[in-house]
């Protein structure tokens, strides 16, 4: 079961925290909102995701398991 | 771009004239004032069949739903998502359907949708009609933009034509929704339906999935319901019977910029522009590009306009589709600089604000082609729209980020010449002149011109 990432842009609201707890897979653009790698996430990183979606302020950052 | 080829009319290309004469279909018998009575229309197209047998619950999809399969039909909303899949969608879900009629043509280039239901309200109602019933919903609901005064009216009138609702038949809803660019883009529309302002939603879960009152909903285009009720009567065989193999069918128009009338056509899939001008009475000044698609289209160069077919094989060599059946011709004396650096800010206009790549992207791409307009561009310019064409594309909840980006970046390549002469001396003669690409601040109101006999396209407003 593979995982990946994804922003919800309506509710993302920039605070920015996704990018720091999880470098590995986010980038921040000229204004602050997040800029996602969305290829497959590694086991490794799986629990680096979840605490960066756990750590947004307004839940926009989305672990999903692949669809299909 | 100086070298370009005009647009001429007096050697048409090789249009598919053989198949003029099955034209016009959609537009058959249009009114020379006002709209098509229910009696007239029955007149000319028979009683709609029943759609039996709904899938719900049944093995086989409903004959209608195999029909519109092997019809080929796709939506004419501007995706061209095969008609019969998304049906299947719906008809398939637990719960019962609703069926969305979308006639909000939020595209300010686009007057099909509107003059359809001015006109022929009831070719749309029997179709959302044998839609509902294939996919087992109880009612459907026509959206009309608010801006759309005469086609609000008429819908009302053709539903009541209709009432009382034979048993079988779903409800007839009609509502009006604001005028906004992406108001009718299909979880818009929901959102509006639902009682929210008329702005994009997150998804899944997907209209038909869980749409209007978590019901499955079913939303199509007014044009693409139109093409049902007549499919339903004639057959999937007939319908290919125009058309190419991958886009069967005829297709509404609307065509704008310097030709004799410009307004709303049925054409042939593949035919050439040139047959769409001549029914247009031939231009009125020399075209140096087109605009295919709309706002979230493509522009293809003047040297390419002659001979051009308007099918899905002959556009997208260019990177063009006809989207939502639009054709722009913008004249030669026009500065495309001045006219992309408008609709660009008027695209950023029309961000809903919910996305931060969109709201602060598109903003900042429209500056950074004012900048280049005015001669005032940092050095790098063209790099710094790549770039933000990248930050913005599909990092949306809907299309509208991507649709600008593409409408602006292929303005950029098709007029590099425009845009580079810019850059360099700033404002040009072209850009005092009135603008041409009609925004709704400068609405398109193609000219009343006498309505065509059945035999040829027909120009309906």
């Amino acid at each position: 079961m593979s995982h990946s990432l994804r922003v919800n842009p309506i509710t993302c609201e920039a605070h920015g925290m996704c990018a720091e707890l999880l470098p590995e897979r986010i980038t921040l653009d000229e204004w602050g909102y997040p800029v996602i790698d969305d290829v497959p996430l590694p086991p490794a990183l799986l629990d680096h995701a979840r605490r960066a979606a756990q750590a947004c302020p307004t839940f926009a950052l989305l672990v999903e398991r692949e669809r299909g | 771009m100086t070298g370009s080829q005009p647009l001429t009319i007096e050697a048409p290309p090789i249009v598919q004239s053989h198949a003029a004469p099955a034209l016009p279909r959609l537009l058959a018998g249009i009114p020379a004032h006002g709209a098509m009575h229910l009696d007239e229309h029955l007149a000319i197209h028979g009683q709609a069949p029943l759609a039996r047998g709904r899938a719900r619950g049944r093995r086989g999809a409903s004959t209608l739903i195999d029909q519109l399969d092997r019809s080929g039909l796709r939506g004419r909303g501007g995706a061209g998502f095969p008609t019969a899949t998304k049906m299947r969608a719906v008809a398939t879900a637990r719960r019962r359907a609703i069926v969305v009629a979308n006639a909000a043509e939020g595209e300010p280039a686009s007057l099909k949708d509107r003059t359809l239901l001015e006109t022929l309200p009831h070719l749309v109602l029997d179709g959302g009609i044998l839609a509902a019933q294939a996919v087992g919903a109880d009612e459907l609901i026509v959206c009309v933009c608010e801006s759309a005064g005469a086609s609000v009216d008429s819908v009302a009138r053709a539903i009541k034509e209709r009432l009382p609702t034979p048993d079988g038949s779903p409800r007839l809803h009609l509502t009006t929704v604001p005028e906004h660019y992406v108001a009718g883009q299909e979880s818009a529309l929901v959102n509006y339906l639902n009682g929210g302002p008329a702005t994009p939603t997150f998804t899944p879960p997907m209209p038909f999935e869980q749409g209007v009152r978590r019901r499955p909903t079913l939303i199509n285009n007014a044009e693409t319901l139109a093409h049902i009720a007549l499919i339903a009567r004639q057959g999937s065989q007939w319908f290919r019977q125009l058309g190419t193999p991958t886009q069967p069918g005829s297709a509404l128009v609307t065509l704008s910029g310097p030709v004799a009338h410009p307004g709303v056509y049925e054409i042939e899939h593949g035919a050439s522009l040139s047959s769409l001008i001549d029914a247009a009475g031939g231009t009125t000044a020399r075209p140096r590009a087109a605009l295919l698609g709309g706002y979230a289209g493509t522009w293809i160069g003047g040297e390419f306009l002659y001979g051009l077919a308007l099918s899905e094989e002959h556009l997208a060599p260019h990177g063009a589709s006809l989207g939502a059946g639009v054709v722009l011709l913008l004249s030669e004396d026009a500065c495309p600089v001045a006219e992309t650096t408008r609709v660009a800010h008027w695209l950023a206009g029309q961000s809903t604000g919910q996305c931060g790549p969109c709201v602060n992207g598109l903003d900042a791409l429209a500056t950074t082609v004012q900048e280049i307009a005015a001669g005032a561009a940092q050095a790098k310019a063209t790099q710094r729209i790549d770039r933000l064409a990248s930050l913005v594309r599909r990092r949306g909840a809907c299309g509208h980020p991507d649709g600008a980006v593409n409408f602006i970046l292929s303005a950029l390549d098709v007029f590099a010449t425009d845009f580079a002469d810019h850059a360099r001396h700033g404002r040009c003669d072209g850009c005092m002149r009135p603008a041409e690409l009609p925004l709704p601040a400068t609405p398109l109101t193609a000219a009343p011109t006498d309505r065509r006999s059945a035999s040829e396209p027909v120009s309906i407003r």
